[in-house]
C-alpha cells in the first residue's frame, strides 16, 4: 500500500521546541538555584514527576482510579535498597542501575497483583486498590526481615564500581541522575501514549463495551497498561531509595497513595503534562507548605475540593483554556478580570487563613498564651479585634469576588461565542 | 466452649457494628452510584458528636442528636458539593468525598484535638449482661446488637412498607419515571445520602465508647468496610449484612487464637527450623495476621466470587 500524501514535516517542530525546552529546564535549574535546600526539593520533584505520571497512566489515561499506587513505588524502593546493599556487598552492579531493578521489582509484583486488581473497573477497581494498598501496608508490619521493620531498611549509595569519577556522595550528582531518568522516563511514557497499547487503553477508559465487541479483552488492556504504570513507579521509588538512602513502611501507606491521588488530579489528569505540574506542587507543598502552617492538609483538601468542583480538569486544564484564548488573540480582554479577581482571592485567602491559622493557635498552642505571629502581624488569638478583622477580610473579599467572578463569567461567555464564530468562519473560508 | 461462644457474640457484635456502616454505604452506592469515601468519616463525625452531646446533656439524647447533625452534614455536603459534580461522572464523585474525608480528619483535630477524647459507655449500660461459663458478658455490647438489629428492622420497614420506601425503591431504578410522576429525585437522593450518613453517624454514637475515640478511627475502619461491601456485592443490602459478620466474626476469632502454622504442622510431627523455606511466613502467629484477614478475604473474593457472596452484578 502506498500513501497518497507527502509528509512535509520530517519531524514535528513543536514538539521538539517543548522537549528540548524540558531538558535544558532540567539542566539549568540546579544552576539557577544553588541552595542545598533548593537541590534536595529539586531532586524530590524529579522523582515525584515520574511517579505522577505512572500513576495519570492508570487515572489519565485508563480511567482507572487507583488507590494503591504507593504499593508499586514502596515496592521499588524496597527492592532497590536491598540491591543496593547487596551492590555494598559485593555484587557487581553500578549504581546508576539500581532504579531500574526498582523498576523490574515493582513489575513483577504488578504481574501477581495487578492480575487481581484489574479483574473489574470504575468503582470495584477503586476498592480492590484500596484494600490491595491496606493488605500490604499491613504485611509491611508482619515481615520485618524484607521491611525493617519501624526502623526501616537504610543503605549507602556512595558504593561499587565508581565510573567515570561520579560517587553520587554530592547530592548534585544524584540530581543528575534522577533528572536523565526523569527525562527518560517522561519520554517513554509520552511515547507509550502513542503505541497500539496505549491508544487501546484509551478506549477502554471511554467505550469498554465496544472494545469488547471489537474483540479486545479490556481486563488484559487494563492489566498490561497497570503493569508498564507499576514498573516506572518502581523507577521512582528505586530513585526515591538512592536519595534517602532509607526506606521505612511508610512507602507503602494509604496516604501516600492518596497524594499520588491527589496531585495527579490537581496538575489535570485529562492532559500528559498535568501531572508534571501536580508532582512540583506536590513536593512544595509536603516542604515548604508545611512547613509554613500546620493546617496545611487542610488547606489542601479544601483547595482539592473546589478544583474537583469548578475545575475537573485541574490546573493544566485551566492552563489550556486561557492557551485556547490566547491563540485567538482574546487574552488582552481578560486581564483586567483576571487582576479583579486574583486581588479579590487573595483577600478572601489572607482572611481565611487568619480565622484557621488563629482557631489551630487555640487548640495546639494555647499553652504559650492567645499572641501569635501570622505574616508579619501579631495577632491575639482571644481578642475580639483580630478575629473581628479577619471575618471583615474575609467577607468583604468574598462578596468582591463574587461580583468579579460573575463579570467574569459574562466576559468568558462572550469569548467563547467569538471563539467558536471565529473557528466557524475559518472552516467556512 | 467458653472461648467459642464468647468470641462468637463479640465477632456478632463487631459484625452489627460494621453492618451499621456498610449499610448506609451500600444504600448511598446502589442509590447515585457514589462511592462515598468519606463514609468512615461520617462515622468518627457521628462519635465525636455524641461525646460532646453526652457531655452537656447526656447519653441517651445523644443517640439521637448526633446522628441527626450528621445527617444535616451530609445532606448539606450532597446539596452543595456531590450534586455540582454529579455532571462530570463517577470519578469526580468518588474524589470530591475523598476530598472531604481529608479536611473532616482535620477539622476534627482542630476542634476535638490531636488524642482520643475521654468517650465513656454510660453508667447504667456499665456492667455484665450475663455471665456464661464464668465469663462476663459486658451490657454494653448486648446493647450494640440491640440497636443495630432495631435499626435493620427500621430500615427495612422503611424500605418496603411506607410511601417513602416505596419512591426511593423506585427512584433508584426509574429516576426519570418517579420525576414525571411528581417527586423530587434529587431531594429524594438527597434524604438518602443523609440518612446513609446518619447510619454511619449512629454506628459512631454507639461505637465511638465502644472502642476508642480518635483522629485516626475513620482510617482503622475506612478499609473494612469497602472490604465488606465488595465482599457482599456491591449494592446488595442482604450481601452487605451476611459479609459484615462474617467478617466480624472472622476478625475476633483470629485476633483471639494465638497459634501459627508453624505450631500446627509440628503437632502433625513435622520437624521445622528456621532454615525451612517459607519459615517467616509459618512463624506468624494468627493473631498478627488477623488485620490483614478481610483483605486476603477480598481478594480470594475477587478471584473466586468477583460478584460478590450476594450480588448480582459484575461490574
Amino acid at each position: 500500500m502506498n500513501t497518497k500524501y507527502y509528509e512535509f514535516k520530517p519531524f514535528n517542530l513543536g514538539r521538539v521546541l517543548i522537549w528540548s525546552l524540558f531538558a535544558i529546564v532540567l539542566f539549568v535549574s540546579p544552576l539557577v538555584f544553588t541552595s542545598s535546600l533548593a537541590q534536595t526539593i529539586l531532586t524530590q520533584m524529579g522523582i515525584a514527576i515520574i511517579v505522577c505520571l505512572s500513576y495519570n497512566m492508570l487515572l489519565g489515561q485508563g480511567g482507572m482510579l487507583s488507590f494503591g499506587h504507593a504499593v508499586y513505588s514502596g515496592m521499588g524502593s524496597f527492592l532497590a535498597i536491598h540491591t543496593l546493599n547487596r551492590v555494598t556487598g559485593g555484587m557487581p552492579l553500578p549504581v546508576s542501575l539500581i532504579p531500574v531493578v526498582g523498576g523490574f521489582g515493582a513489575m513483577l509484583v504488578a504481574v501477581l497483583l495487578g492480575w487481581v486488581t484489574t479483574k473489574k473497573s470504575g468503582t470495584p477497581f477503586a476498592m480492590i486498590t484500596l484494600g490491595i494498598g491496606e493488605l500490604v501496608w499491613a504485611m509491611s508490619l508482619m515481615f520485618p526481615d524484607f521491611f525493617g521493620g519501624e526502623g526501616g531498611v537504610s543503605g549507602n549509595r556512595v558504593t561499587g564500581s565508581k565510573a567515570f569519577g561520579i560517587t553520587y556522595g554530592p547530592q548534585i550528582q544524584l540530581y543528575y541522575l534522577i533528572a536523565i531518568y526523569t527525562f527518560v522516563c517522561t519520554a517513554l511514557m509520552f511515547a507509550f501514549t502513542r503505541t497500539p497499547l496505549g491508544r487501546m487503553l484509551n478506549a477502554v477508559r471511554d467505550n469498554p463495551e465496544r472494545v469488547e465487541f471489537v474483540g479486545y479483552d479490556t481486563q488484559k488492556v487494563r492489566y498490561f497498561a497497570f503493569i508498564v504504570a507499576a514498573f516506572f513507579a518502581g523507577i521512582s521509588g528505586g530513585l526515591a531509595a538512592l536519595n534517602f538512602e532509607i526506606v521505612t513502611s511508610e512507602v507503602v501507606s494509604g496516604g501516600r497513595s492518596g497524594a499520588y491521588l491527589l496531585f495527579t488530579f490537581l496538575g489535570g489528569a485529562t492532559f500528559f503534562f498535568g501531572p508534571i505540574i501536580g508532582a512540583v506542587l506536590m513536593v512544595l507543598a509536603f516542604v515548604l507548605l508545611s512547613e509554613i502552617t500546620k493546617a496545611w492538609l487542610l488547606y489542601l483538601g479544601l483547595v482539592f475540593m473546589i478544583m474537583v468542583m469548578f475545575a475537573p480538569g485541574g490546573v493544566a486544564s485551566l492552563i489550556m483554556m486561557n492557551v485556547r484564548v490566547a491563540a485567538f488573540g482574546l487574552l488582552r480582554k481578560l486581564w483586567v478580570s483576571y487582576l479583579g479577581l486574583a486581588l479579590t482571592g487573595l483577600l478572601v485567602l489572607l482572611g481565611a487563613s487568619v480565622v484557621i491559622e488563629m482557631v489551630y493557635h487555640l487548640q495546639l498552642n494555647s499553652a504559650m498564651g492567645s499572641e501569635m505571629k501570622f505574616l508579619g502581624m501579631t495577632l491575639d488569638a482571644k481578642g475580639g479585634s483580630s478575629w473581628f478583622g479577619a471575618l471583615f477580610v474575609m467577607l468583604t473579599g468574598m462578596g468582591l469576588f463574587e461580583v468579579c467572578r460573575r463579570q467574569f463569567v459574562v466576559k468568558w461567555g462572550e469569548i467563547q461565542t467569538e471563539i467558536e464564530r471565529e473557528t466557524k468562519r475559518r472552516e467556512a473560508l | 466452649m467458653e472461648f467459642y461462644t464468647i468470641s462468637l457474640l463479640n465477632g456478632i457484635s463487631y459484625g452489627l457494628l460494621l453492618f451499621m456502616l456498610s449499610s448506609g454505604l451500600t444504600l448511598i452506592f446502589s442509590m447515585m452510584g457514589v462511592l462515598n469515601f468519606a463514609h468512615a468519616s461520617f462515622y468518627m463525625l457521628g462519635a465525636y458528636f455524641a461525646y460532646t452531646v453526652t457531655a452537656t446533656i447526656g447519653f441517651w439524647p445523644a443517640l439521637l442528636i448526633a446522628p441527626a447533625l450528621v445527617c444535616l452534614v451530609g445532606a448539606a455536603f450532597e446539596r452543595y458539593c456531590l450534586r455540582r459534580v454529579h455532571k462530570f461522572g463517577h470519578v469526580p464523585e468518588l474524589l470530591i468525598t475523598f476530598g472531604l474525608s481529608y479536611i473532616i480528619v482535620e477539622l476534627v483535630q482542630l476542634v476535638w484535638g490531636r488524642s482520643s477524647v475521654d468517650y465513656r459507655v454510660p453508667v447504667a449500660l456499665d456492667g455484665p449482661l450475663f455471665t456464661l461459663f464464668g465469663t462476663q458478658f459486658p451490657m454494653y455490647r448486648g446493647f450494640m446488637m440491640l440497636v443495630a438489629v432495631l435499626m435493620l428492622i427500621s430500615i427495612w420497614l422503611l424500605l418496603t412498607r411506607t410511601r417513602i420506601g416505596l419512591v426511593i425503591q423506585a427512584a433508584l431504578t426509574h429516576p426519570e419515571m418517579v420525576e414525571s410522576l411528581g417527586h423530587n429525585v434529587p431531594r429524594v437522593l438527597m434524604l438518602v445520602f443523609g440518612g446513609g450518613c446518619a447510619l454511619a453517624g449512629l454506628a459512631g454514637v454507639i461505637g465511638g465508647n465502644a472502642f476508642v475515640t480518635e483522629p485516626t478511627m475513620a482510617l482503622s475502619v475506612g478499609g473494612v468496610i469497602f472490604v465488606v461491601v465488595v465482599v457482599g456485592g456491591m449494592g446488595s443490602l442482604a450481601g452487605a449484612f451476611v459479609a459484615s459478620l462474617l467478617i466480624g466474626v472472622i476478625q475476633t476469632f483470629a485476633v483471639a487464637i494465638d497459634a501459627s502454622m508453624l505450631s500446627a504442622l509440628q503437632i502433625l510431627g513435622l520437624k521445622l527450623t528456621p532454615s525451612t523455606f517459607g519459615y517467616e511466613l509459618l512463624k506468624l502467629k494468627l493473631s498478627q495476621v488477623a488485620p490483614i484477614l478481610p483483605y486476603l478475604f477480598l481478594v480470594l473474593i475477587l478471584i473466586f466470587r468477583p460478584k460478590g457472596l450476594l450480588g448480582t452484578r459484575e461490574g
